[in-house]
């Protein structure tokens, strides 16, 4: 028990560097003052309620209003391992054999409303996203089995008992959707923040219009020292990508924050030189084929080996990344991980061999299901159909909008679907939750039984050595990829973010999730 | 006494059909030029096996968003595919998209406006009132809403197109039935007991054939546009499948600036088919209608 004690010490000293409150830019002195006004790719988010929702609508709408409990590093969102503390003191060391989490929460620290920010409201938010109380939806949920309770021991300390230790709970408390709520507002309506905004964030709320446009002004009583550096900020909603990139280029906005294909990145850089800043990173996203294995021929092993066995990806990546945010070719476990596998990890699986003529076979025809989205699902399908042609396989796309692509996938009304995996956090075990069978996981759509795949999940799970994880995670990934060929991950994207010189402050990291608070931006104009 | 054995050919003072084709070119100039576009695509279209440099759908990693050149006289689209083999074999679904919902919509309008002029009465005051219904609502409109509900692909596109023209088509045709309806012969015919369906179909629409003839030809440039229109709103044909107006959505638009070539060719295309058809639909229309025959 010691020495299961120790590992997880361990590891989540060796993973999960602690770090309390954070610096400002090292190289440039921040200027406070002016207004940023960004774009949000998206019509209108479904609502305003981060514990409910999935989108980067959402967060791109109101993070800016709320506190978190940890967060990825502000100075280095890239680093997929090192998270701190926004409301806590302090990143605590497991207890009670990595089984419990005690968190010190700050004092000092205010609602909108003026009400004080407690550990029974962070408690409560948490026992919310963990345990959704009949009727209310906690999109997450899922991420934290592990969780036995929550609970505010006093005003200022929250503890998190777990039924097992396990590396990838530290990582999952650093969701960036994980927004920090008053417990009384929960108690009385749980409902209202799907709708309204109350919060304790580096901004106040002003203004929300629906489909338009959403405001905020500095909070004054904001606990991080000095933060935020604007005044205020106005997200400005629009779904279609011209209308971004014109507003980028003419400056009408300074930046948007999911990230722009590779052409709009040329365009604006072409047209406007170093007015135009470009952060790259790859993306904590990446395409995934998923044939469906409750429809003849895809039940065949054989035949989803042939499919995947024709995909050239060593060769199509770098040729796609001119043209779609793709990029890294990697297997289900996010490039940057510790736990990712290494290249020649990867050539080892089935579809990532390094001569592709030794792995094409002969073929047959299916429609391929895919998003009505070009970046990258189009681009991505458009190769695919040309990549099996090349082994006689004819692929016709049926192409149909997201809520249709949804359905058509929940129904098991397809033969082989494009579909994605995008995660905020990198948090590989959770990450491949996606790839679980049907039964386990509901939004998998391979339609397959697998235990032994499950099984190895739920090893993962509970394993707290770094080493045995990662040869547990390339077991799981070739039963997954190699043996079973249930699912074929594809290119990892590359997020691309081209966005006026003048903002500063902002770092790139592997997600569009992620912070998003906006208290590190200042511009220097 | 001899006997003289009657010769019809020997009476018929028609002039052949060569003399008329060449009439037709002479006296109709654009609409030669038309019918030359037409022709072309349709060769186009139908050889385009034959005709075309390149697999229209192999992408060239090595040859993305290449500009016009000896290699690919029209450049090549973001995935390296060469533009003139995708514009060739557009022509072909081009061609069966338009030609199909025109004349299946065409036939359909013609039959059913010829019965509704034929029969009148309550029919054919319903029939009027579904026509309205139907026409009150944009081609384009109309062509979306179908391909909603039915799903995108060749097939469904083509019955999003024929729909619409149904009615247009009938609405035309009934007009000039109206007027046939009242002449001698088709007393005659009923007077007989021929059936109402035989006096429709033989004896009416040889006579409403004119304005039949000039209304598909118009069908097919608008059904070319439709086409064109909801593939280029991602509800047509899908890729990889060459159609033009799908040459224009998605990378023609992101490339705009950089490869304008991925946008221009395929709209060419369609402007030159679509002028093409028309210049020849209103040549015809000159040419069959005695009112403006002799302008």
């Amino acid at each position: 028990m010691q020495a299961k004690k120790s590992l997880v010490t361990t590891l989540a000293a060796a993973c999960f560097a602690v770090s309390i409150g954070h610096a400002a830019p090292a190289a440039e002195t921040p200027k406070r003052g002016g207004t940023l006004t960004y774009m949000i790719p998206a019509d209108a988010p479904p609502s305003l309620d981060g514990h409910r929702e999935g989108t980067y609508a959402t967060v791109h709408t109101v993070a800016p209003f709320y506190s978190v409990l940890m967060r990825v590093d502000p100075e280095n969102p890239a680093d997929t391992t090192r998270f701190v503390c926004d409301l806590c003191l302090e990143v605590p060391k497991p207890t009670d054999d990595g089984k419990t989490y005690t968190f010190k929460i700050r004092t000092g620290v205010k609602f909108q409303d003026g009400s004080p920010l407690t550990a029974a409201d962070v408690a409560a938010s948490w026992h919310e996203i963990i345990f959704p109380r009949k009727g209310v939806l906690s999109a997450r949920a899922n991420w934290y089995s592990m969780v036995d309770e929550v609970g505010a021991a006093d005003a200022t300390t929250v503890v998190f008992k777990l039924k097992f230790a396990t590396p990838v709970f530290l990582p999952a408390l650093a969701d960036p959707y994980a927004f920090i709520y008053e417990q009384k507002i929960l108690d009385a309506d749980p409902h209202l923040y799907e709708t309204h905004v109350m919060g304790s964030g580096p901004f106040r709320f002003v203004n929300y219009t629906i489909g338009q446009s959403i405001e905020g002004v500095r909070n004054p009583d904001y606990y991080h020292k000095g933060e935020p550096y604007l005044d205020g900020f106005k997200g400005i909603f629009a779904p279609k990508q011209s209308v971004r990139v014109d507003a980028i280029r003419s400056d009408r906005a300074a930046i948007e924050f999911r990230g722009l294909p590779p052409s709009a990145r040329d365009e604006l850089t072409k047209d406007l030189g170093d007015k135009i800043t470009v952060q790259t990173s790859d993306w904590n996203c990446g395409n995934l084929i998923t044939p469906n294995a409750s429809r003849k021929p895809f039940d065949d092993v054989r035949v989803r080996r042939a499919l995947l066995l024709a995909i050239d990806q060593w060769r199509g990546g770098p040729a796609l990344s001119k043209i779609a945010n793709v990029h890294t070719v990697g297997g289900i476990v996010f490039p940057g991980s510790p736990l990712a596998a290494t290249k020649a990890e990867l050539q080892q699986l089935a579809g990532f061999w390094p001569d592709i003529e030794k792995s094409r076979a002969e073929g047959l025809s299916f429609e391929l299901l895919n998003r009505n989205v070009d970046q990258p699902y189009k681009f991505v399908g458009i190769w695919l159909v040309d990549e099996w042609s090349k082994i006689g396989v004819h692929a016709t796309q049926k192409v149909v909008p997201t809520g249709p692509w949804f359905a058509l996938m929940r129904a098991g009304d397809f033969d082989v679907v494009v579909e994605a995996n995008c995660n905020s956090i990198v948090n590989p075990v959770l990450d491949t939750q996606k790839y679980l069978p049907h039964d386990v996981f509901v939004e998998n759509y391979g339609y397959y039984k697998d235990p032994v795949e499950a099984d190895l999940y739920e090893k993962m799970l509970r394993e707290p050595d770094p080493t045995k994880l990662r040869t547990l995670m390339r077991a799981y990934e070739k039963q997954i990829i190699d043996v079973e060929a249930h699912e074929f991950p594809m290119l990892w994207w590359e997020r691309i973010m081209v966005y006026q010189s003048y903002v500063k402050g902002w770092k790139i990291g592997p997600s569009h999730y992620i912070n998003q608070d906006l208290a590190d931006i200042w511009l220097d104009r | 006494m001899s006997v003289t054995v009657f010769d019809p050919d020997a009476l018929d003072l028609r002039p052949s059909v060569w003399s008329r084709s060449l009439r037709f070119c002479r006296r109709q100039p654009l609409g030669t030029f038309g019918l030359a576009l037409v022709l072309i695509i349709a060769v186009t279209g139908i050889f385009a096996e034959a005709l075309a440099p390149y697999n229209p759908t192999a992408n060239d990693f090595a040859a993305m968003t290449e500009a016009p050149s000896l290699d690919h006289w029209l450049g090549t689209d973001q995935f390296g595919r060469d533009l003139l083999s995708r514009i060739i074999f557009g022509a072909r679904t081009a061609l069966i998209v338009g030609l199909s919902s025109a004349f299946v919509g065409g036939s359909s309008g013609l039959v059913l406006g010829v019965a509704s002029a034929y029969i009148g009465g309550t029919i054919d005051m319903l029939m009027q009132r579904v026509f309205d219904i139907v026409m009150a609502f944009p081609l384009i409109i109309l062509a979306l809403a179908i391909v909603s509900i039915f799903g995108t692909g060749v097939q469904n596109v083509i019955i999003a197109i024929t729909i619409p023209l149904i009615p247009r088509c009938a609405r035309v045709v009934r007009s000039a039935a109206l007027v046939i309806r009242e002449v001698p012969y088709v007393d005659a015919a009923r007077a007989c007991g021929f059936s109402a369906w035989r006096i429709i179909l033989r004896h009416m629409v040889p006579n409403v054939m004119a304005p039949f003839l000039i209304m598909v030809t118009a069908f097919v440039g608008q059904a070319i546009l439709a086409e064109a229109s909801l593939s280029y709103l991602g509800l047509g044909v899908q890729e990889p499948v060459p159609a033009w107006g799908l040459m224009l959505q998605g990378g023609a638009e992101e490339y705009a600036s950089t490869a304008p070539w991925i946008a221009i060719f395929p709209g060419v295309a369609i402007m030159l088919s679509v002028l093409g058809i028309n210049l020849f639909g209103d040549a015809l229309r000159d040419t069959l209608d005695p009112k403006l025959r002799d302008r």
